[in-house]
């Protein structure tokens, strides 16, 4: 009862808003019907709208799933560093993390839904209802975890905020178990991810075991860079305080996670053009193109120079504390991995494919829109998510404000 | 193997339908987009093969009726089990084909396969001699008057019938499998479209129906095989499957009738005197790719 009261109170909360809270809801809801329309076309004609064929059977939506999955992870992996460095606002950092995990995991599995032919069948896939191929199917595997891993940050994330609601004390040996366990398991959706390629020996581009380190690498990039920045937004227009030195630390270990990253990268290139295998060809789809097609060249590049750009301001304590390139950094990761995980990830692993023939996929019109409407809703979760929290922990919203603004009788 | 009766305790079976009614009550509103009662078991049919004999024939009697009324031609859909003793294996003799993709049309009218976007189960590669058996250097969409092209020679490439099929392991719903008779399936009702199976694939051998599928009234084959040729649907995948619906009714596989320098053999493994052991033991075989240990039941071999 009481909780179905928090949710009732948290509702006026995301409802109630400043002109500028208003403009942006209006904006995501604007994007999410422009690219519904394009998912309802995508319903009726089939996958036939995106540019996917048998050559290329995975494109955007995967790419945006797998860098969504290392972003849901990176969150909590957050609390890790958090809890040695003892930072000062744990709580928050354990909040405001799971929220944007859940709003990634949602994301991830929007674009399941959206990248599968039969999505009315998924019933399938449901354990004991359907029939999951576990332990074969990655796959398989995958949805579990996901769907695991959304269900426990939901917990943690209902269980924090409904208590501080209450003014309740937070209940430590209950909790920290939680939350612990969430650190393996979010460690782990991104690892089984990883397998997920890893695992398709026909594909020797994935097909290296550096495959999942390097995933882990790239979304300890990822995850907290989105994090940074949202603290800051936090700490100008609320009075969400965390210690600067707490940001830089973070930013600290970006610029690690980004070397080994980076690090892992040159061992593979480096196994690639020595050994000069057949298989050095997806590489060169990537970097220098094979024959006449460039298509993706310029995507390989410019994600490596600006993860190389990153990882300098990171790594340098001058820029790393200045707040203007702290955030350039911060928006440089994210389209570096952004790009990386996408394209640069996924399409040379198909090009050439099996038979080593050449398709040139480039995500169609309808992709592009399906995508953006599936990240507008992210954003959306995330927006009235992230105002409730505020609320809660920074404006004052509790039971005993409510009680006294509305003078209502003490519930028993 | 692929039509068994399941055995279920009572207590299981009522697990199972309260399963089935809590998969109903949660499905309801898709359901009420397309509330007949066809759509409706169609969309709670489960996986092939945990279906009974009486729900097979179920499946089958509404399976025809629908590609009757969709296509206008008179459908049977069969779901004959393997023949006792037998496992199928191919043999394709590199040095007769001549690159005529007479079989990779054959197979799509047999097969009922999609027109558009054009789907061929038979992909006939052209190679240089010099080059061998290379992929990488090999071209698909050749275009000559005549075929065989000089200095060329063709590896026509389909499902290898995998006895250790990455496909299958890939599947996160079970809808593909090995048979007895040693052909890998799909149920196309039962895929949900996400194609894992593809990417695990190493010989390009699985196909995705991407949109409706297209097909010539006058050009359908109407003699179908549940797991076979039978029409269908956006947002599955399909595959060879050695003609299924041919091979168990002990007829050869349409490509092998057709190929007009007899390069295409097929049989019984298991039968000692049958023209495909002759060729495996006295020939000389190759599979393809087979340090991924997917151990191909389609050979390749040179015949002269
Ligand atoms: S060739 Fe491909 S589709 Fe056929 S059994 Fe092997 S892995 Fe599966
Ligand atoms: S596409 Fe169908 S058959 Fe292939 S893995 Fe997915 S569900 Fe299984």
């Amino acid at each position: 009862m009481k909780f179905i009261r928090f949710l009732k109170e948290s509702f006026q909360i995301v409802i109630r808003g400043s002109k500028r809270y208003y403009l942006w809801l209006a904006f995501l809801f604007i994007l999410i019907l422009w690219g519904g329309s394009g998912y309802i076309l995508q319903l009726k004609q089939g996958l036939l709208v995106t540019n996917m064929r048998d050559s290329v059977s995975w494109g955007f939506y995967i790419g945006n799933f797998t860098f969504l999955v290392g972003v849901a992870a990176a969150a909590i992996m957050l609390v890790i560093p958090a809890y040695i460095y003892n930072w000062k606002p744990l709580k928050e950092v354990v909040i405001f993390g799971e929220l944007l995990a859940i709003s990634a995991v949602i994301m991830c599995i929007l674009f399941v839904i959206v990248d599968v032919g039969n999505p009315l069948r998924l019933w399938h896939m449901v354990p004991l209802i359907g029939k999951l191929n576990i332990p074969a199917s990655l796959l398989g595997w995958d949805s579990l975890v996901l769907s695991l891993y959304f269900l426990l940050n939901v917990v943690v994330v209902s269980y924090l905020l409904n208590t501080l609601f209450y003014k309740r004390e937070i209940n430590n040996s209950k909790l920290t178990p939680l939350i612990l366990l969430s650190i393996p398991i979010a460690i782990g959706i991104h690892t089984v991810t990883a397998f997920l390629y890893n695992g398709f020996a026909g594909r020797p581009y994935w097909n290296s075991a550096l495959l999942a380190p390097k995933f882990l690498a790239s979304a300890f990039c990822s995850g907290p860079a989105v994090l940074i920045i949202l603290f800051q937004i936090l700490k100008k227009t609320t009075t969400f305080e965390i210690k600067q030195e707490a940001i830089w630390k973070i930013a600290e270990l970006m610029a690690y996670a980004m070397f080994i990253n980076l690090f892992f990268f040159g061992a593979e290139v480096f196994k690639e053009v020595y050994s000069n295998t057949e298989h050095l060809v997806h590489l060169k789809y990537l970097f220098i193109g094979v024959g006449e097609n460039r298509d993706i060249v310029m995507y390989g590049w410019l994600s490596l120079i600006i993860s190389v750009i990153a990882f300098l301001l990171f790594l340098i304590p001058a820029t790393r504390k200045n707040v203007v390139t702290l955030n350039i950094g911060a928006i440089l990761i994210w389209m570096g991995v952004y790009i990386e995980k996408g394209i640069a990830l996924l399409t040379p692993g198909f090009t050439p494919d099996t038979l080593g023939q050449i398709y040139i996929y480039r995500p169609s019109a309808i992709e592009v829109k399906v995508s953006v409407a599936i990240f507008a809703i992210g954003f959306l979760i995330f927006t009235m998510m992230t105002k409730i929290a505020i609320a809660i922990i920074f404006e004052d919203f509790n039971i005993d404000s409510l009680r006294r603004k509305k003078a209502l009788p003490a519930e028993s | 193997m692929s039509v068994k009766k399941t055995v279920l305790s009572p207590n299981k079976l009522n697990r199972r339908n309260f399963l089935k009614a809590a998969a109903v009550t949660s499905s309801t509103a898709a359901l009420a987009a397309c509330g007949s009662k066809e759509a409706r078991e169609e969309f709670l049919q489960r996986d092939f093969r945990s279906l009974s004999q009486d729900q097979i024939a179920k499946v089958l009697q509404r399976l025809e009726t629908q590609y009757e009324r969709e296509y206008g031609v008179k459908f049977t859909v069969s779901a004959k089990e393997p023949i006792p003793e037998t496992f199928f294996g191919y043999a394709l003799d590199i040095s007769r084909c001549i690159g005529c993709r007479k079989c990779v049309y054959a197979c799509v009218e047999e097969n009922n396969q999609t027109l558009e976007p054009q789907m061929h189960w038979i992909q006939v590669l052209e190679m240089e001699k010099e080059k061998g058996v290379d992929f990488l250097h090999s071209n698909l969409y050749y275009d000559h008057e005549e075929v065989p092209h000089e200095g060329h020679f063709y590896l026509p490439v389909q499902c290898q019938q995998c006895k250790n099929p990455p496909c299958v392991k890939a599947c996160p719903v079970g809808a593909t499998w090995a048979t007895e008779d040693g052909i890998v399936v799909v149920d196309y009702n039962w895929c949900i479209g996400c194609r894992s199976c593809m990417a695990a694939c190493p010989y390009g051998a699985r196909h995705y129906n991407w949109g409706k599928i297209q097909l010539e009234a006058e050009n359908i084959n109407p003699d179908t095989h549940y797991l076979g040729n039978r029409p269908r649907y956006k947002g599955a995948v399909e595959k060879c499957t050695f003609c299924i619906q041919r091979v168990r009714e002990g007829r050869y596989p349409k490509c092998v009738e057709v190929c007009p320098v007899g390069a295409r053999k097929f049989g019984n493994l298991l039968d000692k005197d049958s023209e495909i052991r002759y060729i495996l033991e006295n020939k000389r075989v190759l599979i393809l790719k087979e340090e991924l240990n997917t151990q191909p039941k389609f050979y390749y071999f040179y015949g002269t």
